[in-house]
């Protein structure tokens, strides 16, 4: 057999292989883990989506911003994140924002968003957590650490006109220990917080 | 970060990865070995027209190789520029020339190197037919290489190292495919999502409008991760919450990165006729594993760096629900093994934290390493480490009963030589064409200084290794990205397997010359030690001089 022939047997034999693969690993694969998901776990499937009286407010999966329609927070909700998603929190443009440690327009955005929540909250800045001055990897974290709620019930209770107890047992009573009591960062889910939030008035 | 918990979370790690060894292992070992097809299978190979028993020599099962390849870089560009035809594209356009070779390279190659951001580029269709198939066949082909040159050890006087398609057809039917079903279950459980509902929009609770992303995404989150792909169906891949929603499912996403590279060195023992044979390998990789995780570990935790220290920690490009510790596995796991995976973004780490990402990569990815790349790649390493032995004490290097000869010693240098080259090829390149260099500098480096620099060195490193992973800021949808960046990837992946295939057919064609009292153990400590020298000396210090204009001049800063 010449090799021109058996080149051109060989890829044959790749393509027919080629298109085995598409139909069964592409297409039925896909086909029967949707059909698994959809049936045994359409929650998570669906993307673990909440919902408040009957209208879908989120996933609590997916952070949002609180803010008003010029991006200013609202300081009757507890706070998320810096967000690099696009205008912050877009679902459909996951980012980070991929800054070195020594970008200056890293450091500078550090340095105001330290003073920001500082004064917003009406702390020192060096009370001002780590989280609270950093983008996230996605974009989109729905949590914040303990420490960043915390700090920001006094602001939250006295906007809503809330005993401040009241509010501060409320994030302690959502604060998502470590997986398995050691696997990741004790968490508190912002849009559940606020969520838990709007019922308490 | 909580040393303690650090410490649990990476021992359950190597528990569960303990637990897989010997019974992944052996399996892969019955699968490679047995002569029996399955009925659904004769029929499948009769289809293709494959006679299953026939083995191949060495150049026939290259050529097998070859042309599976090129069929693949084929489907995947031709699926990507018909996009605007394929059904469940989300109304989203073609995708251009240059972007479609470079995605098609870099998935053929294993590599999952991503120029787009997934939501705004890649509909459906491309994504489970093109990409995800990618996935499962790309790494069925590497572990396939790797058993070839595993039976080139374990034969003697033989022409032939197996059959390439029989390989290939196993390696996705019965390894990938299975435990990918019931790993995207796992993932749904923990919240991945799994539909096609495409986007949908939402009103939050405090009034704004959001966009939620849907997706077949545990489907092929699974296989990104099995196979060490990478590639994320999202544009922040393992970062996003639907692709790893919370702390244990990035613990699960870890294990199934390892569960088949650390298995593999099992399989070779197993068809070497020695599981200590295999044990001194797994000993090299999980140490050099280990100390790398450990540097990086410490490196965050640490924190240095004018903005981290200002912020209180290195948190910029971290998810709160994994913390320091919980990235840096996931990064340390990602770039030693072939994955490239992220779940915290490494262009945001400390300077010289942001190195151990390059510097696992530039190690050739064997600590595990990719499926079947690493084992190769530690195989040839081994090589090496042999024949240095053998120059020490003056004797004919042995490896396995095999003679590492002229022949052998240049494959192996070939071999050590590709990645390097192609690395600091591809960087100086960057800098030093007159038009290409301001193009680089003006539209794709994102950071300013010396951290602009790594983006590149960074990008070289991960498309040579076949890794995927990016100092993301790098803006690399541009002609000269899309086009050296494409090339590194196809010549990073295949330039090494053809030497591989040549060495298995060379070493196959040998007889077992018998260990004698002057034989060199290779299962003991001593060959452990030896190998672990030899794979950090050979490598990583090839990339020293760079390293010092890149993240040490930056961290020493």
């Amino acid at each position: 057999m010449s090799s021109t022939r058996t080149a051109v047997r060989t890829h044959w034999v790749a393509v027919r292989a080629m298109l085995i693969f598409t139909a069964v690993l592409g297409i039925a694969y896909t086909i029967v883990v949707t059909g698994i998901g959809q049936l045994v776990l359409p929650a998570q499937a669906n993307g673990s989506v909440v919902e408040s009286g009957d209208e879908v407010v989120g996933s609590s999966l997916i952070g949002q911003s609180f803010t008003d329609a010029d991006g200013e927070p609202l300081p009757q909700w507890f706070q998320a994140r810096p967000s690099a998603a696009g205008d912050g929190y877009d679902g459909g443009a996951s980012s980070g924002s991929n800054y070195g440690p020594e970008n200056a327009d890293l450091i500078a955005a550090i340095e105001e968003r330290k003073a920001q929540v500082a004064e917003f909250n009406g702390v020192s800045a060096d009370d001002v957590p780590a989280d609270a001055v950093t983008a996230s990897g996605s974009g989109l974290d729905p949590h914040i650490s303990p420490e960043y709620a915390r700090l920001q019930v006094a602001r939250v209770a006295d906007e809503r006109g809330l005993p401040e107890t009241e509010v501060a047992e409320l994030v302690e009573s959502r604060i998502q220990a470590r997986d398995l009591g050691y696997l990741g960062e004790p968490t508190v889910n912002v849009l559940q917080l606020n969520l838990a939030l709007a019922e308490l008035g | 970060m909580n040393v303690l918990f650090a410490v649990i979370q990476a021992a359950t790690l190597a528990l569960i990865l303990a637990l897989l060894y010997r019974p992944l292992g052996d399996y892969m070992a019955r699968l490679y070995s047995s002569d029996r097809d399955w009925k659904v299978e004769r029929g499948l190979y009769r289809l293709i027209g494959v006679d299953p028993r026939a083995e191949q020599s060495w150049p026939a099962y290259l050529r097998g190789v070859l042309a599976f390849s090129v069929i693949g870089l084929l489907f995947v560009y031709v699926l990507q520029r018909a996009q605007a035809v394929l059904p469940y594209s989300l109304g989203l356009p073609a995708v251009p020339e240059g972007l479609s070779f470079n995605t098609a390279a870099s998935f053929v190659a294993n590599t999952n190197w991503q120029s787009y951001s997934p939501e705004l580029t890649m509909g459906y269709t491309v994504q489970l037919a093109g990409l995800a198939v990618q996935n499962f066949v790309s790494a069925a082909v590497g572990i396939a290489v790797a058993i070839a040159l595993v039976r080139g050890f374990a034969r003697r006087g033989s022409g032939t190292i197996g059959n390439f398609w029989v390989d290939l057809f196993r390696g996705s039917f019965r390894l990938l495919l299975p435990l990918s079903v019931i790993g995207a279950i796992v993932l749904v459980i923990g919240g991945v999502v799994q539909n096609f509902n495409g986007f949908t929009e939402i009103t939050t609770l405090a009034g704004n409008p959001q966009n939620l992303p849907g997706g077949p995404v545990a489907s092929q989150e699974v296989i990104k991760l099995l196979g060490t792909n990478g590639g994320g169906f999202f544009n922040v891949n393992s970062a996003h919450p639907f692709e790893n929603p919370t702390a244990w499912t990035s613990l699960f996403q870890n294990v199934l990165m390892l569960a088949i590279p650390f298995a593999l060195p099992r399989t070779f023992g197993k068809m070497v006729g020695s599981n200590k044979q295999g044990y001194a390998i797994l000993a090299v990789m999980a140490t050099l594993y280990v100390l790398s995780l450990t540097a990086l570990s410490a490196l965050e935790a640490g924190g240095n760096g004018t903005a981290p220290e200002l912020a209180g920690g290195a948190l910029e490009g971290k998810e709160a629900r994994f913390g320091i510790f919980g990235s840096t596995l996931f990064g340390t796991t990602s770039t030693l093994t072939s994955t490239g995976a992220v779940n915290s973004m490494h262009d945001s780490y400390t300077a010289v934290g942001g190195m151990m990402p390059m510097l696992n990569m530039m190690l050739g990815e064997v600590a595990p390493g990719g499926v079947g790349s690493g084992l190769y790649g530690m195989l040839v390493l081994a090589v090496i480490a042999v024949f240095i032995a053998g120059l020490l004490v003056g004797r004919t290097p042995e490896y396995l009963g095999k003679k590492i000869g002229p022949r052998e010693i240049k494959l192996a240098s070939l071999y050590i030589l590709v990645t390097p080259t192609l690395v600091l090829a591809g960087t100086a390149l960057s800098f030093a064409i007159p038009g290409i260099r301001e193009d680089v500098e003006a539209t794709s480096i994102w950071n300013p200084g010396v951290h602009g620099m790594s983006e590149v060195l960074y990008a070289f490193t991960s498309a040579s290794n076949n890794n995927g992973s990016a100092f993301a800021g790098l803006t690399a949808n541009t002609p000269w990205f899309n086009t050296a960046l494409g090339v590194a990837m196809l010549l990073g992946r295949f330039i090494p397997i053809v030497l591989v295939l040549a060495l298995a057919g060379s070493l196959a064609a040998q007889d077992r010359v018998p260990a004698t009292a002057g034989t060199l153990p290779t299962h003991r400590p001593q060959f452990v030690g030896l190998l672990i020298g030899v794979t950090v000396i050979v490598t990583a210090l090839t990339y020293f001089p760079v390293l010092t204009l890149g993240p040490l001049a930056e961290g020493l800063n």
